[in-house]
């Protein structure tokens, strides 16, 4: 322990400063300009398959939804008094409904209304929660008090009646299915970012950064957020599922997206009534609710992975 | 510099100073937090790290080193007490001041891993005080992190890894880098070798040497590790119970111990040194270290000191600076004879 050793690193334990079982010019993972982002991008699709292949349905339905009047081969409005029920045929390539409406044009047409309730709560309530969970958690005190008996309140009522209350306040719209909604969702997300951010307050590297002088901003942005992405994309992408079921509760109950505009929820609802005479009516809206759901769930597993540099690489 | 660092100089102000720093931990019991009572963790602990100096601060598990040095850069708040770091009294300063102060004051930690976060690069991590403290901007950033990294034993190459990525004593090494990136005066060091292998251990404290010649840098050494320490020290404080026991050069302490507590932590190395063996003849260990919640009466030590005797109950010994040799210890048996420990 006498002699100097500006050498030392080569002898560091167990790697060497050059591990020879990963590729030594690990790509650089700033995220600054715009190629960069594109080789991010690159990246995800050759590491994540599975998340590359959600990504692909998720745009299927965003372009179907967007391009609907495109797309779809009949007026989804259109009621044909004498064609109800029908089932599959080449001219109505999923059937009718009760109304004898297209059910495919329906279900194209349903997808945007479901996709902006969905994707945008669970958008708006991740931010909130996560911004309120994470004031809350790391500065604590009064604010911490604040904030989570207002949570307490909301998560107190059982969601459906809140929903239906906010429902009836709010008039039955889109938008106001979607503030119904990040009400009651919100607290969930700012339990998990709370919990999460009082285990990350406590590790060293929280320390370490005060010790630099980082302010609590600085802090909360750039160490505490990162780390817990991977519990709050989970529970993003199990909220999402939830989104779309509980706007399809608001909807049968006459409350969510006001009739005749179709939402897959509404279309699921609908159908119910006739699962026996008309399956098509319950297995179409079912089945694409099912794929939209299992492509957001996938998602979310690979960017969990994807943005967590230990895994991989 | 070859002035007893415990006696007062005159000449230069130590780099950082602490005098009679207190922590107190409220404890609450009960629904409503009412019959608290307080954790005593640092109860009036004095010390100063003369410029370009190394300071040892040794001592068991919950002595209070660690809380000591987290009070003396501010990263906890202290019950009472001063810091004086460079002549400014760092507890009145706020904000901007505060700010500043702290980038001439860094700390390398005890988990080399656990002290990075796992989801920033190292140029992240090593760059994060020179953009808090608005240093260096963009490629003058770059320049100055890989500098860093090689000042430590690093290189560029390793720039945009991820600190999962390198050995333990090399995440220390990037621990150091971000220390050193703001020019600092004093870099607390707790317990920062003890969770590396022997041999890596020797290596850092080789870093740390050399960067303490090259840069002239101040260290707070805090280590449970007396070799180490013994290593490092240029001066030496001993903590029990959150008090100093004993304080002074760093070789007078390890060859001859005055209080009986330095006595049995320097028995209790293991090793072949005559000193040790020395040391093991006098003393032996018993018991545990009382509650600091509920600290025996008069000397702390007394219910463990193999010498205690009915003064040591009823009051607490002072730390008593010996002014021929600077050296200091807080122990009854001290008082008569101001030369040679109790025998």
């Amino acid at each position: 322990m006498s002699s100097d050793v500006s050498t030392g690193a080569r002898h560091d334990g167990q790697a060497s400063p050059e591990p020879p079982d990963r590729p030594a010019a690990a790509p650089p993972a700033r995220r600054r300009s715009l190629a960069e982002w594109r080789a991010g991008f690159t990246r995800f699709l050759r590491t994540e398959p599975l998340g590359a292949v959600s990504l692909v349905l998720i745009a299927l339905v965003v372009l179907v939804a967007v391009f609907a009047p495109l797309v779809a081969p009949h007026d989804p409005l259109l009621q044909n008094r004498t064609r109800i029920t029908e089932g599959p045929s080449a001219q109505f390539l999923l059937g009718t409904d009760d109304l004898g409406r297209d059910v495919l044009s329906r279900l194209i047409y349903g997808a945007r209304s479901s996709m902006l309730i969905a994707v945008l709560t669970t958008a708006i309530s991740l931010v909130l929660g996560t911004v309120f969970g994470v004031v809350s958690g790391y500065l604590g005190r009064t604010r911490d008090l604040l904030i989570q008996r207002v949570m307490d309140t909301i998560q107190s009522v059982p969601p459906l009646v809140l929903l239906l209350f906010m429902a009836v306040v709010l008039t039955p719209s889109i938008h106001g299915t979607i503030i119904a909604l990040v009400i009651v969702i919100t607290p969930s997300f700012n339990r998990v970012a709370r919990a999460e951010t009082l285990r990350i307050k406590e590790e060293p590297y929280i320390e370490a950064a005060r010790a630099t002088g980082a302010g609590a901003l600085r802090i909360m942005t750039r160490h505490v957020l990162p780390n817990m992405m991977a519990p709050l994309l989970t529970m993003a992408s199990l909220l999402f599922a939830g989104v779309i079921i509980a706007e399809s509760a608001l909807s049968f109950l006459g409350i969510g997206t006001p009739p005749p505009t179709p939402s897959w929820g509404l279309m699921l609802s609908e159908g119910v009534r006739y699962v026996e005479m008309a399956p098509w009516m319950v297995i179409a809206p079912g089945v694409v609710l099912s794929l939209a759901v299992f492509a957001f769930n996938l998602l979310g597993d690979a960017l969990r992975d994807f943005l967590d540099p230990r895994l991989h690489r | 510099m070859s002035a007893e660092p415990t006696v007062e100089t005159g000449q230069e102000t130590p780099i950082l100073e602490v005098r009679d720093l207190v922590k107190h931990y409220p404890v609450r019991r009960g629904a409503f937090g009412r019959g608290a009572g307080v954790v005593r963790a640092v109860d009036g602990v004095s010390f100063r790290i003369p410029r370009g100096r190394t300071v040892g601060l040794v001592g068991e598990s919950g002595s209070g080193k660690s809380t000591t040095a987290r009070l003396a850069n501010r990263l906890v708040e202290p019950t009472s007490g001063q810091v004086l770091f460079d002549g400014a009294d760092l507890l009145a300063t706020r904000g901007r001041e505060l700010k500043a102060l702290r980038s001439r004051m860094q700390m390398v930690f005890q988990d080399p891993y656990g002290s990075l976060n796992p989801r920033m690069t190292v140029f992240d991590i090593v760059g994060e005080p020179l953009e808090v403290h608005g240093v260096s901007r963009g490629r003058a950033r770059t320049a100055r992190v890989t500098e860093l990294l090689e000042t430590v034993g690093l290189s560029g190459r390793d720039l945009y890894r991820f600190p999962h990525q390198f050995s333990g004593g090399q995440a220390q090494r990037i621990g150091i880098a971000r220390a050193l990136a703001t020019n600092p005066d004093v870099i607390f060091c707790d317990e920062s070798v003890s969770a590396l292998d022997v041999s890596v251990q020797a290596q850092i404290l080789n870093l740390l040497k050399r960067l303490q010649r090259e840069l002239g840098l101040s260290y707070l050494f805090i280590a449970h590790d007396l070799n180490v320490v013994r290593y490092m020290a240029d001066e030496l404080c001993v903590m029990y119970m959150g008090e100093i026991v004993e304080r002074g050069d760093s070789d007078a302490v390890f060859a001859d111990p005055r209080h009986p507590y330095t006595q049995l932590l320097l028995a209790a190395i293991p090793g072949h040194d005559p000193a040790t063996a020395k040391a093991k003849d006098r003393a032996v260990a018993r018991g545990e270290v009382p509650s600091p919640s509920a600290p025996p009466s008069g000397c702390r030590f007394h219910t463990r000191c193999p010498f205690a005797f009915e003064r040591c109950t009823a009051e607490a010994p002072r730390l008593r600076t010996s002014p021929a040799t600077g050296r200091a210890a807080a122990c009854h048996l001290l008082d008569d004879t101001s030369e040679g420990g109790p025998s």
